[in-house]
């Protein structure tokens, strides 16, 4: 392993210098700094055009100047980065690229999450009923949203998802009509996912159709999306839902000690609701993040005193319930906060922002009224990154399970009696996943180079945006600034993949 | 998943009769019956028809009226399209989709940008395939320290972010017109192919066909271009069609960038990047444009997949019980192929089990692919 690391990372240094050699001089080419000056009427042009180009060197040839960027980028080495600054605003390089790249973090983090959770998931059903109705729907569907272009679906989002989902909220009422539609779809996808025998699929699809349509009548009714709200009664049922799912799916309803853990956990945590509502009133990003933490443990506690067969299940399930509990609590109180924030002067009733990461105007108003600003700006960017990323995901994890599926060892499981949900999540899904796991490092390097067309799109202050300004403007430094950062977390995510690959899955060895 | 397909003779089952088929016929007809890519192919065809044959190549005047640069008096308020349903008759009228604030046929326009981001499209697509072959092939016949050279080359390459490298290249020769950043572009897109062709030489090179043909006394070139190749050509071209998508798409947000196609030509996403402040009052013009970025997207991508099934000699068609038992009133004696899938299928009432033997796929999935190298070569395309 250790010499295995070694040549890789000789390798990816090498790899890093002939790449921004490559680039310098392709980027060098790009255009001419000196354009606006060429063409200008000024007296003093001639003297604007020396200045300028005694500034950025321009007097010194392409090959030769790279090595002046690149003794500066070397000093990062002992901690001294000098990657230079832009030459339009005299902004330094290195405080540039710290605030695009906490900024696009923030942006591709939460929608690589949320691909990959959707992917997985739809993938894993579409893979369990293969060649069933759902099956070839999702796999066109996914053909469908990987062939759309992104900015396409970017503005598309922004005039139908923002301005016509703010019309609604100006006057947030179904007609009946779009509410049997709605609930007609819904139970067409449940119906179709279900699976197995006929009577079972319409009996799911009309639950599912229904539910949905009466909820939204209910809420419609209440004026919830007005002033939306959960309160302790409807976090407790949601609360024993994802305790005995999370509990089904990890290891079965059978073990009754991990039921009650997690059940146990749930109404701790919905004790914990009152006293909380204070605490979030006075807490800023810290101190939420740390509440959550306390509450897992606390969760894991649980598990451990419940014990059962296997107390590491139990304080597993027990924990994992604990923080899905904490996270709806936390939406909870953030919907508190949608009211006031809504009505506010700078919002207007337009909640859903197309525009920019924050709304300038509500600096200062506090961590619950921030964070949720920051939300409804990530509202469409995420969407459109899900989107145009979630195929991905869906084909991949669909393609690796049915692979694993086909295993002789997934084959003995069946065979020895196993219930299908232990052969499905025990056996199979857990080395379908080896693949999965692989190819994450290196999308998050990947998108850590920033999701170029959204955030130019979304007016996203992000990495992609920066590549953009820079290479408008030929500002050579930052766009190497950018290249480095992005061509090094490429090559990283490449060698974690690797590693990650060996550590997961015993049968593959490194040939150092 | 290297497979030889030169001396490779597969029975292929075909309702009553079974009969020895050479390998091309079998993928062939493999591509044929897969309805998805088939349907994507004749869709395909009749757009790139209409493209090319409405208004014309170069001096060739087509049967359209209107020429892309030409305006017009505006016929509709705002220009909107005159293409409308009248009951159930579809009324085309003189601009059916649309005209833009001076008075340009939209239709025309969207023509004219089809063909430019199709001819950069099968440019650039053309182009990497080449490079990735060639490099791929060397490296993967040769070895060695040519091996070393070409792959630490093609690293350096992958380490730059095709959007962005595409970008750089766009700004430096977008000016030029469309077919020589077409060719720069190509550049860009090599490296996945090279490694899969190199993968592909390295398992071949070790076949006893290429012994033989070395003994025969064949050279170098010939062996990797004349016998090697062959077997590899299922991989190339089920990859050439995928990059081909991948370049569609490309070229669209580049040129959406401003990095792209640049005025005074059109390219589908140069359109949708000259009307999107207009689409409060006029989404005729960003609709079209984008449908037919999808429409060739999505029919590149159906095809790729049909030819990637066809392609791949692990996969048999397991037929559908419905048709199972059709044959069998047909057929006397049902083939043992399939008996096993009847088998494995299981019947009716087997199916409604849901578990058991019917829940157990009979051959591993379209897109299984095991080895490392093949991982990189995923769906996902994160630039975007």
């Amino acid at each position: 392993m250790a010499s295995f690391l070694t040549r890789r990372i000789l390798t990816a240094i090498g790899v890093v210098i002939a790449a921004t050699y490559i680039f310098y001089l392709l980027a060098a080419n790009a255009g001419d700094p000196l354009e606006d000056l060429r063409t200008s009427t000024a007296k003093n042009r001639d003297v604007l055009i020396a200045a300028r180009t005694r500034e950025l060197q321009l007097d010194v040839p392409a090959p030769l100047r790279y090595f002046q960027w690149a003794s500066g980028a070397a000093k990062c080495l002992i901690g001294r980065c000098n990657l230079g600054q832009d030459w339009r605003t005299g902004q330094h390089v290195e405080s540039m690229l710290g605030s695009a790249l906490g900024s696009t973090l923030r942006l591709v983090t939460l929608s690589l999450l949320l691909a990959i959770v959707i992917g997985v998931a739809i993938g894993i059903i579409s893979a369990l009923r293969q060649y069933s109705g759902f099956d070839y729907g999702v796999t066109f569907a996914s053909f469908l949203v990987y062939s759309l272009p992104s900015f396409w679906v970017a503005v598309l989002l922004k005039q139908w998802g923002a301005i016509g989902f703010n019309d609604f909220l100006a006057n947030p009422h179904f007609p009946l009509l779009s509410l049997i539609l709605i609930g007609a779809v819904m139970g067409v996808v449940a119906g179709s996912a279900a699976g197995g025998k006929w009577s079972r699929r319409l009996v799911v699809g009309a639950v599912g159709g229904g539910g949905t349509a009466l909820l939204l009548a209910f809420l419609d009714k209440t004026d919830w999306f007005r002033d939306p709200s959960l309160g302790p009664i409807v976090i407790a049922g949601l609360g024993g839902g994802v305790a005995v799912l999370v509990t089904f799916l990890s290891t079965g309803l059978s073990n009754k000690r991990a039921l009650y853990a997690s059940l146990t956990t749930v109404a701790v945590c919905v004790a914990a609701w009152f006293p909380l509502q204070t605490a979030f009133r006075y807490s800023i990003g810290l101190t939420v993040v740390g509440i959550g933490v306390g509450i897992i443990v606390l969760g894991g506690v649980i598990g451990w005193l419940f014990a059962g067969p296997d107390r590491g299940i139990s304080v597993r399930v027990a924990s994992i319930t604990a923080g899905l509990v904490y996270l709806i609590i936390f939406v909870d109180h953030l919907m508190q906060w949608w009211k006031p924030y809504n009505d506010s002067q700078a919002i207007g009733g337009r909640p859903i922002a197309t525009v920019g990461s924050v709304t300038p105007e509500l600096a200062g108003s506090g961590y619950w009224v921030g964070t949720l600003d920051t939300y409804t700006h990530m509202v469409l960017p995420v969407a459109t990154l899900v989107l145009i990323s979630v195929a991905g995901y869906t084909r991949y994890a669909r393609a690796s399970l049915l692979e694993v599926m086909n295993l002789d060892y997934v084959r003995t499981a069946r065979a020895k009696g196993l219930p299908e949900r232990a052969v499905v999540m025990r056996h199979a899904f857990r080395n379908a996943l080896i693949p999965l796991a692989t190819i994450i490092p290196l999308d998050l390097a990947g998108l850590a180079g920033g999701a170029v067309i959204t955030e130019s799109v979304f007016g996203w202050h992000g990495m992609g945006r920066l590549f953009i300004d820079a290479l408008q403007h030929v500002s050579l430094d930052p766009l190497m600034g950018y290249f480095l950062v992005t061509a090094i977390l490429l090559l990283v995510g490449n060698i974690v993949a690797d590693v990650l690959y060996v550590v997961l899955d015993p049968r593959i060895r490194l040939n150092a | 998943m290297s497979t030889d397909y030169t001396d490779m003779v597969v029975e292929e089952t075909t309702g009553d009769v079974t009969e020895s088929l050479a390998i091309g016929k079998v993928v062939w007809r493999r591509f044929t019956h897969h309805k998805a890519a088939m349907v994507a192919a004749v869709v395909l065809t009749l757009t790139i028809i209409t493209v090319y044959t409405s208004i014309g190549v170069g001096r060739i005047p087509g049967w359209w009226k209107f020429d892309f640069e030409h305006t017009t008096d505006i016929l509709n308020p705002q220009g909107r399209p005159t293409m409308h349903f009248a009951g159930w008759k579809l009324i085309v009228g003189d601009h059916p989709f649309g005209q833009d604030e001076i008075g340009r046929d939209i239709f025309a326009r969207v023509m004219r940008g089809a063909q430019q981001s199709l001819m950069v499209m099968l440019v650039m697509g053309i182009i990497a395939t080449a490079t990735g072959v060639v490099v791929g092939a060397f490296s993967g016949y040769y070895r060695g320290r040519l091996d070393n050279v070409l792959m630490r080359m093609t690293e350096v390459v992958i380490a730059i972010p095709a959007l962005v490298g595409a970008a750089v290249i766009g700004r430096t020769f977008g000016g030029k017109g469309a077919f020589p950043l077409a060719v720069f572009l190509g550049l860009v897109l090599w490296p996945a192919l090279a490694r899969l062709v190199r993968a592909e030489f390295l398992a071949l090179r070790e076949r006893e066909f290429v012994d033989a043909a070395r003994v025969a006394g064949a050279s170098d070139f010939s062996i990797m271009f004349k016998h090697i190749l062959p077997n590899a050509m299922g991989v190339i071209i089920v990859n050439a069609t995928l990059l081909m998508a991948v370049a569609t798409i490309l070229e669209a947000s580049l040129s959406y960038l401003g990095f792209g196609v640049r005025y005074p030509d059109v390219s589908l996403g140069n359109l949708i990047n000259e009307y999107k402040g207009a689409f409060a009052t006029r989404p005729f013009l960003f609709w079209w444009p984008g449908l037919f970025i999808v429409i060739f997207a999505l029919c590149i991508n159906l095809i790729g997949d049909g030819l990637r099934d066809a392609f791949d000699p692990r996969q048999r068609r397991i037929p559908k019980s419905k048709d199972l038992s059709k044959a069998r009133v047909s057929a006397p004696m049902p083939t043992p192929e399939e008996q096993a899938a009847a088998l494995l299928e299981g019947t009716k009432r087997g199916r409604r089990k849901g578990k058991g033997a019917d829940g157990v796929p009979l051959r591993p999935d379209d897109e299984s692919e095991s080895d490392g190298e093949a991982r990189r070569r995923r769906f996902g395309a994160w630039w975007r």
